[in-house]
């Protein structure tokens, strides 16, 4: 196999550089290997779902015991923030906004396309590295950037943005300064993810190793395609709003400020003439592809785990590349859905809960078989695979209970409730993110050379899954109440809340416990940086590319360019002599039939 | 080859000396009275022309590989379901008809049906 | 390893790694504008009044501006041309007339937004003006990028001719797209802005 690094190169690989005496910055800080920015992106994404999980924490508090002062940390918020260490509203929401705005743009989007994207995609097409790898070190260190405004929009005079992740106008106009860094924070976040796209598609149509045909790419390549178009074309029109709010906020025009609009007790002396829903337009053309961008990379990772741990191939191939494929175009023409409560008329809330009815179907189809791929299989149940099995319920809880949001009828009590808050939950937290951990677990070992401990793994794991769904589950209870969300209170001066109003604690206390189980993970992943178990290529007998290449693989991934003799999957092929082909194992044996689905 | 990079030149400067003319006519027909409506029609059309010549033959789509067709028509149609955005807000049932708020005729019809 | 198909097409896709980039580029770039655009038609549909064109801009200025960024792009394919002749000094040239032309039309932009300010006529004081400034706005940063982009090829970027004349001619090819795609922009919306 000489496509694979010598010995001599992988020694080199063991100090993550090669032959060339590069500064310490160049190999670490301002690197343009496609692996080191992954991994930039991974930390950086992770720090992010950190903080943002801790923002979350602290909102817990104010849920479940309102206007208590906040234990610990109260004193040190300072009396803008939290006078007495009670919290003000307009601080919940900052909290509430930036929650939002961290976990999904600077947490789970750097997370999954950066990180795994940017790790994985070129081992696995056979690939040196990606089409312009200065382009990807751009986009790293534009996300960067973009990452250090938003925080620093905490400092500020009037704190954070605190008109919710959506940014509605003519509130968001009108609000603190922290919302012109928003928004600021937000073009480069959306300028590093438009140049990612493009290096993304680039790599996978161009730089595939020989013999590896559209129909043979691992599902996560798959995946990762999709979303780089998501990103690529839904993208911009966000970025335009963005600048045009900008412009509202700091040029003093009208395009989201009706006329005659009224703010405390006078009007507003502006020219008028905007609108208000043309922001929510523009705003959910991008949000709606880009929670799509939050779940396919997630649904290939659990594809790649789960062939690979009931030593089977992933079920119907061809049906989840057609699914995910008319997946993303669809998902282009749902985003009204967001809005069914605006006063657009029948015409559109029919439009669109048409599209929205006909999109649930590739997710069924794309959850389906892979509950298939599960039947008849030699189930090994690792670390990733806790993590990739759990995906699947909650990912069918967070896609069914989307239903009802998705008809107007019934979203006309849902919307803007709780129950809202608890089905992109299911959807994102133990829906994507659990498939992320189980991602990290997964491929640790290639970036490493060494597993994460198994034991600490598996406690993580399970008190994970225990509290995430003590956490979300109760919001369904509290949203068919009622219970809106964004409430400083909690709910509490309501009349319908009342009886669900018992909830709150039981989550916040959920929530905590949640925290408390991370602190398994980060341990872990610290401590087997050094001290974890050393692995060979292929610790978990995996059959695609990048388990060919040494762990870690060393610059330029393979010497020379590897040849692709089969199919992704090729575990437990009929007749064979092996428990699995890897994709450049020749044609001696026997391959797997050519799908039939 | 070198001819064959002189016919090009040939017919780019042809285009360019188009693409010149149909400014002009641009600008002349914008003086021809007609409605709103009806100028922002023509113009686009003119325009669609004009772009079309600048894509085919200076961006040499005229030729091009599959994959770059492919983008920009799965572009093309995103592109239009953008631009639908503010057209269908103002749709109400099915059949009937648009009520765009300035134009004459939306008022006429308002006096005559009940408030949409 | 070496990243290929940098100078070379790939064979199935028939494109180069920079071919392919720009292009996708110039398709994100195509729903930026598109949400402008579709701002300009709601804001317009939904206006109350709305100026004719003329009326609030000058039409020989915009006609003037219209011709130069065309002639622009003209000479931006003269240059990818005299390349493919081997004609370093015919591709300076007439690279050294495009950033000219680029440089002419911001500055009559800029002469149009002065003189705008100085009647008082800001983006706030109508979505007329509001939408003017900024879809023009963003189009005239969008040349500011194109002329450092080629004022590197014609300076120290030019180097690669020495180098790699293909790989040269392949990063022109795609300056060049980019360059007519703001072209492009512009034939649309100079008719809808100064003449509707």
């Amino acid at each position: 196999m000489d496509h694979v690094a010598t010995a001599e190169q992988t020694e080199h690989a063991e100090h993550g550089h090669e032959h060339h005496d590069e500064s310490f910055l160049r190999t670490y800080v301002f690197s343009v290997d496609h692996k080191v920015i992954g991994i930039q992106y991974a930390i950086t994404g992770m720090l992010f779902l950190l903080f943002g999980f801790t923002l979350m924490m602290v909102m817990r508090w104010q849920l479940a015991y309102p206007f208590q002062p906040i234990p610990l940390i109260g004193g040190l918020l300072g009396d803008s923030r939290a006078p007495q260490g009670i919290m003000l509203p307009e601080f919940y929401n900052q909290l509430g906004a930036m929650h939002g705005t961290i976990m999904v743009f600077l947490g789970v989007v750097p997370l999954a396309v950066g990180g795994f994207g940017n790790f994985v995609l070129p081992l696995q097409i056979g690939a040196p590295d990606m089409a312009f790898p200065k382009l990807n070190m751009l986009s790293y260190w534009s996300f960067f950037v973009g990452g250090v405004v938003m925080f620093a929009s905490f400092f500020v005079p009037g704190g954070a943005a605190n008109s919710g992740w959506t940014s509605y106008a003519p509130l968001s106009v009108i609000a603190t300064t922290g919302q012109t860094l928003w928004l600021v924070g937000m073009i480069f976040l959306i300028t590093s993810s438009l140049l990612g796209s493009v290096n993304f598609i680039v790599t996978t149509l161009q730089l595939r190793a020989p013999g590896l045909s559209f129909m043979r790419l691992p599902f996560f390549v798959w995946a990762q395609l999709v979303t780089s178009f998501l990103l690529l074309l839904a993208f911009p029109p966000l970025e335009a709003a963005g600048v045009l709010q900008l412009m509202d906020r700091v040029a003093g025009t009208s395009f989201f400020l009706p006329s005659g609009l009224y703010v405390g007790d006078g009007p507003l002396d502006v020219s008028g003439g905007g609108s208000p829903l043309l922001w929510q337009h523009l705003f959910w053309f991008l949000a709606h592809p880009e929670v799509y961008v939050l779940i396919l990379p997630a649904m290939g990772i659990v594809g790649e785990i789960l062939a690979n741990n009931t030593r089977k191939p992933i079920w119907g191939y061809r049906v989840l590349v057609a699914s995910i494929v008319f997946l993303g175009f669809m998902s282009f023409v749902v985003w009204a859905h967001h809005m069914f409560m605006t006063g657009m008329g029948t015409t559109m809330s029919s439009f669109f809960q048409t599209t929205t009815m006909i999109i649930s179907i590739p997710s069924v189809v794309i959850l389906s078989a892979f509950l298939l791929t599960l039947y008849g299989g030699s189930i090994r149940f690792t670390v990733p695979m806790l993590f990739a099995l759990a995906f699947l319920p909650m990912f069918a809880i967070g896609g069914l209970t989307g239903l009802p949001l998705g008809l107007a009828a019934p979203d006309i009590h849902l919307h803007d409730t709780y129950y809202v808050i608890a089905h992109f939950h299911y959807v994102v937290a133990p829906g994507t993110v659990l498939a992320l951990l189980g991602g990290v677990y997964y491929w640790f070992p290639k970036a490493t050379g060494r597993k994460m401990n198994d034991l600490l793994g598996r406690i993580h794991f399970w008190g994970s899954f225990v509290c995430i769904n003590i956490v979300f589950m109760p919001m369904f209870i509290q949203g068919l109440a009622g219970m809106n969300r964004r409430m400083a209170d909690g709910g509490a001066q309501y009349a319908m809340n009342q009886d669900v109003l018992v909830w709150n604690e039981v989550i916040s206390m959920g929530a905590w416990a949640l925290g408390f189980f991370q602190i398994f993970f980060i341990f872990n992943f610290f401590r087997s940086i050094k001290k974890g178990e050393k692995v060979g290529n292929n610790p978990w007998q995996a059959t695609t590319l990048e388990w060919s290449a040494p762990s870690p693989p060393p610059h330029g991934n393979f010497t020379t360019p590897p040849v692709v003799h089969r199919g992704p999957y090729e575990y437990s092929v009929p007749g064979s002599d092996t428990d699995y082909h890897m994709q450049t194992d020749d044609l001696k044996g026997p391959q797997a039939p050519p799908a039939k689905v | 080859m070198s001819e064959d990079v002189q016919a090009h030149v040939k017919l780019y400067k042809k285009i360019g000396a188009a693409l010149m003319v149909l400014t002009v006519v641009t600008v002349l027909v914008s003086f021809i009275p007609a409605g709103v409506a009806l100028g922002v029609v023509i113009a686009l059309i003119i325009a669609t022309v004009k772009g079309s010549l600048v894509a085919t033959y200076f961006m040499h789509l005229v030729g091009e590989r599959k994959t770059i067709y492919f983008t920009l028509l799965l572009t093309a149609f995103i592109f239009l379901v953008l631009i639908f955005i503010p057209l269908l807000g103002h749709t109400n049932t099915y059949g009937r008809k648009m009520i765009v708020p300035n134009s004459d005729a939306a008022v006429a019809a308002d006096h005559g049906e009940a408030a949409h | 390893m070496e990243i290929p198909y940098i100078v070379d097409e790939r064979p199935d896709t028939g494109l180069t790694n920079v071919k392919l980039g720009i292009w996708l580029f110039l398709a994100s770039e195509v729903m930026l504008f598109g949400a402008l655009i579709s701002t300009y038609i709601l804001l317009r549909i939904n206006a109350v009044e709305w100026p004719a064109g003329a009326d609030i801009l000058s039409t020989p200025i915009g006609t003037f501006n219209t011709v130069v960024l065309i002639a622009s792009s003209i000479t931006m394919v003269f240059c990818y041309a005299a390349l493919k002749q081997d004609d370093l000094s015919g591709y300076k040239r007439y690279m050294g007339i495009t950033i000219g032309l680029s440089v002419l039309f911001l500055a009559v932009k800029s002469y149009e937004y002065l003189d705008k300010f100085s009647h008082g006529d800001y983006p706030s004081v109508s979505t007329y003006f509001a939408i003017y400034f900024t879809m023009t706005g963003l189009h005239a940063l969008h040349i500011i990028g194109g002329v450092v982009v080629n004022g590197y090829f014609l300076g120290p970027g030019s180097a690669l001719w020495h180098t790699n004349k293909q790989q040269f001619i392949n990063r022109i090819e795609a300056a060049g797209l980019y360059w007519h795609f703001v072209d492009l922009v512009w034939i649309f919306l100079f008719p809808v802005l100064y003449l509707t």
